[in-house]
């Protein structure tokens, strides 16, 4: 059992040396392929640094460019150095420059004694593969590729779009069943021996000559001719972000290589002193049998380019301002908004944050301050209660109020005295509940006492500023759950709405509305709007209040409105 | 301003345009006269050390103009340095306590001194805009001021080889940063900072979400206040509050300009450090120690200069109170716990970089 290792070389050489070294020094034999575009002086130091090992090969050098034949060119010139120069290899690992064993080599050796014949290469068939970038999979083979994806990347496009329009269509050689996989590969010595002299590989390096990205294709391709005993998956770990570009190792992911029990790791960052320092010592205890497992790790990945992709909703930062407002992206998280609840009732929050366990403040976008809670000054995050900063950008306010908040739900007042800004925005909020009464900006007007005549004029501008909201709540884009009702309607009948809102809030589950919240003493409120429309202000949005007779002094009659 | 839901019909959901070519020429004749300005006053600017010869072409850079900053600068240089800043261009702007010694003495500094005017020179940036031109073309360069500390995901763990590396493989040619406010638990100029200490650990609070973001055309950038300054002496005129946002990494190249201070840079796509259709862009933080006890002097001083911002007679008024210590502190004030914490926080971000 002797395991060689290819490796592929074109930066960081001093640590691709120190890795090589490893390899040679515990039995291992290593072909080298540097990359042709490597300086000369660079190739001859890493030849002079890895001088006197016998089982280190340096193989013809190949000027690579990604995604080309290049790259395949140079894996097969390494690998007939291998099979032609050490007979005894009987396995041929493919590696790169930038590869670090994770695991002793013994536990490797000893894992594919176990697993005799068997070929670990990921080989699937285009029609399985997810993970392709650019919309190319089985278009890889069946176009032509004749500009650089790097350097001519519009030509390459252009090309591409051009040849899908006139249906172009490459002849896959008879046969081949183009199948794509990890470049990092392990063969068994035989099987790597029958890609090599297949008796038909003149027409399939020809085929493969025009294939895009053929080191990810090639030996996962002809590997299905030469064998059946293919294990589909790669004993290297690496992992490719949302551009497809490979992830990177640095110090810091100690533990998590670790954990991933993988044999190989790449692409490490070649300062990643500790990593390689850990890594290519011989601490490890040589009994772990323990299976690769990248999936152990996988989580961490795919929540990296989640957050890259998708980023955490409902946050504004500057590295994430986003001008699509995607559903579930204008705040972080649920919050509710009661409108006119603090005009109708006394001390509304209160009640609100005992029933319903809410966060609830007072009229947060109020004229005079943002009503915090607690009448604190200061709330989460350091928001400042100064009307003058929070106007400035009523949005921003509330959105960062929402995500300073997390994990504990909020709720405020809103009303037509408010700034307006904010109403314009949570309508469309899919985390937003309302639950409106209308015409309740009437009833700080009455008990204010002022004489009608007064009064007149700011009453039409609240009913006018709170149809225009209202407008908002029933647009047909709103995302918020609104529920809306007159003034008139809500205290004619207060218990079913308030345990509906309970029952919709859903703060606590089984929530029975055992204390209802305490109503104003509206003694004479019929007779407030029935002067209104006498001085030509029709309230429309408190709806068909009964008015009573409009004798106008009556003496105080039972509370026919508060709730019992 | 994230927008509001706005008229029922308009779609939310509504791409920025590009600017149109009149604005794309405007912007473009616009870099190339602050390049011109640049170019006609590097004179004023005289070279006391010059050790730009042993630049290497890899290195990262960094670029800052100094006045009398004395006691923030030895540990400005200590951990600009520890992250892998391979040379500090600086340029001194008339000081009087020891600031050109201290930075002439250092082996990976090149200084320049000038009597200029600050305001004149657009706040030193024409100085450091010819600099660039000249040297760091074709680098990673940093531009900060003496009392920013950069730090981004992983920066304990990952120096800044490791973030430019992983930039440029991405295709990115820029990182953009947030300025936290940093103060300490009582008057600001009360706790006693020595020259050569973590300023961090006296400086150990910030406000963790008050900031206000705008977009802003024509440039494209994000325009960023909020913080305890706006809280604490721009609560009036919210418009005035200091701009948070910068773009102190760039890949530079000598047709580049900053526009003002490094708030927004020209070409336009410099300023795209955030991601407009949801994710996150990799983002920092400059720590900025502007609160340690000499400000309550500073301010007096900047006061009889008038030599700061746009509109000096403006900030009279922000630097009386200040010269009153003022407390910036609040019972919601948030500890400064790490990296980690600041980007939970959604003060920064790792995006893809993790």
């Amino acid at each position: 059992m002797r395991v060689g290792f290819l490796m592929l070389c074109h930066d960081g050489l001093d640590r691709a040396a120190q890795v090589a070294g490893y390899w040679a020094d515990r039995g291992c034999p290593v072909v080298i392929h540097v990359d042709r575009r490597v300086s000369r002086e660079a190739y001859d130091t890493l030849v002079a640094a890895l001088e006197g090992r016998h089982n280190i090969r340096f193989s013809e050098r190949f000027r690579c460019e990604w995604g080309r034949w290049s790259l395949v060119a140079a894996t097969l010139a390494a690998a007939r150095v291998m099979i032609d120069e050490f007979p005894t290899a009987s396995h041929v690992f493919l590696a790169s420059g930038s590869c670090l064993p994770l695991r002793h080599i013994s536990q490797l050796r000893a894992y594919l004694a176990e697993r005799p014949g068997v070929n670990f290469i990921e080989s699937v068939t285009t029609e399985d593969v997810p993970w392709t970038k650019g919309g190319l999979d089985h278009e890889r083979f069946a176009l032509r590729f004749p500009f650089s994806w790097k350097r001519q990347r519009k030509l390459f496009d252009l090309s591409v779009r051009l040849q899908r329009r006139l249906g172009y269509r490459r002849r896959i050689p008879k046969g081949l069943v183009p199948h794509m996989g990890s470049q990092w590969w392990c063969l068994t010595r035989g099987t790597l021996q029958a890609i090599l002299d297949h008796p038909r590989r003149a027409e399939f390096d020809r085929f493969f000559k025009g294939v895009w990205i053929p080191d990810e294709s090639y030996f996962q391709s002809l590997v299905r001719l030469c064998t059946d005993r293919v294990e589909s998956r790669s004993l290297t770990l690496a992992k490719f972000d949302y551009q497809g570009k490979p992830h990177i190792f640095y110090d810091d992911h100690l533990q998590l290589l670790r954990r991933s029990d993988c044999f190989v790791a790449r692409k490490i960052w070649p300062r990643a002193d500790r990593l390689y320092a850990t890594f290519l010592s011989d601490r490890t205890a040589t009994e772990s049998r323990a299976e690769p497992n990248p999936g152990k790790i996988d989580r961490i990945f795919s929540k990296a380019i989640e957050r890259r992709t998708r980023g955490r909703a409902g946050l504004y930062m500057t590295g994430r301002f986003p001008r699509v407002q995607t559903d579930a992206g204008r705040t972080c998280a649920r919050y509710v908004v009661f409108e006119g609840f603090g005009d109708l009732f006394e001390d509304f929050p209160a009640w609100a944050a005992r029933t319903t366990g809410l966060r609830a403040h007072g009229h947060l976008f109020g004229p005079e301050r943002a009503e915090f809670a607690d009448g604190q000054s200061v709330f989460s995050g350091a928001l400042s209660d100064s009307a003058t900063l929070r106007d400035y950008n009523a949005v921003a306010f509330l959105t960062n109020l929402i995500w300073n908040t997390r994990g504990e739900r909020q709720s405020f007042l809103y009303g037509p005295r408010d700034t307006v800004a904010a109403g314009d925005f949570f309508p469309y909020d899919l985390n937003a509940d309302v639950f409106a009464i209308t015409g309740a900006w009437a009833i700080p007007l009455y008990l204010s006492g002022r004489p009608v005549i007064e009064i007149r004029k700011q009453a039409a501008e609240l009913q006018r500023i709170e149809g225009k909201h209202l407008d908002h709540l029933r647009s047909r884009w709103a995302k918020a759950r609104v529920h809306v009702w007159t003034l008139a309607d809500f205290i004619e009948s207060p218990v079913e709405p308030l345990q509906t809102m309970i029952d919709e809030i859903g703060n606590k589950a089984g929530l029975r509305l055992t204390e209802a919240p305490r109503m104003r003493d509206l003694t004479g409120f019929g007779q407030f709007l029935q002067d209104l429309r006498n001085e030509g202000m029709q309230p429309w949005l408190v709806g068909d209040l009964r008015t009573g007779d409009s004798a106008p002094d009556r003496p105080a009659r039972p509370k026919p409105y508060a709730v019992r | 301003m994230i927008r509001g839901g706005g008229s029922p019909g308009a779609d939310p959901a509504a791409p920025s345009p590009p600017p149109d070519l009149r604005t794309a020429y405007r912007l473009r004749w616009r870099r190339r006269r602050l390049l011109a300005r640049a170019i006609a006053k590097r004179r004023q600017i005289v070279p006391v050390v010059d050790r730009t010869r042993t630049i290497a072409p890899d290195a990262i850079l960094c670029f800052l103009c100094v006045r009398n900053e004395a006691q923030r600068l030895p540990w400005f240089l200590r951990h600009t340095r520890a992250l892998g800043v391979a040379h500090f261009l600086a340029v001194d702007n008339d000081s009087t306590d020891g600031t050109a010694e201290l930075l002439a003495g250092a082996d990976d500094v090149s200084l320049w001194r000038t009597g200029a005017s600050y305001r004149l020179s657009r706040f030193g940036l024409d100085w450091l805009t010819w600099l660039m031109i000249r040297h760091g073309h074709g680098h990673w360069c940093l531009t900060l001021d003496a009392d920013e500390l950069l730090v981004y995901p992983n920066w304990p763990t990952r120096p800044l080889q490791a973030l430019t590396e992983w930039l440029d493989a991405s295709g990115r040619e820029m990182m953009g940063a947030l300025m936290l406010d940093l103060y300490p638990r009582g008057p600001v100029g009360d706790a006693p900072y020595a020259a050569g200490d973590d300023p961090t650990d006296i400086l150990h609070w910030f406000d963790a979400g008050n900031h206000m973001i705008r977009r802003q055309a024509p440039m494209g950038n994000l325009w960023v206040q909020g913080g305890p300054r706006a809280r604490a002496f721009f609560a009036a005129e919210p418009r005035r509050a200091p701009t948070l946002q910068k773009v102190p990494l760039v890949k530079w190249n000598r047709r580049y300009v900053y526009v003002n201070s490094t708030h927004a840079a020209l070409p336009r796509r410099l300023n795209a450090i955030y991601d407009e259709t949801g994710g996150e862009e990799v983002t920092g933080l400059l720590l900025h120690t502007k609160f340690l006890d000499q400000i309550v002097e500073k301010s007096q001083e900047e006061l009889m200069r008038g030599q700061h911002f746009a509109n000096s007679a403006l900030y009279t008024e922000y630097y009386r109170r200040i010269i009153e210590n003022p407390t910036l502190w609040t019972p919601r004030s948030t500890r400064l716990r790490g990296w980690r914490h600041l980007e939970a926080l959604g003060l920064m971000s790792r995006g893809g970089w993790i």
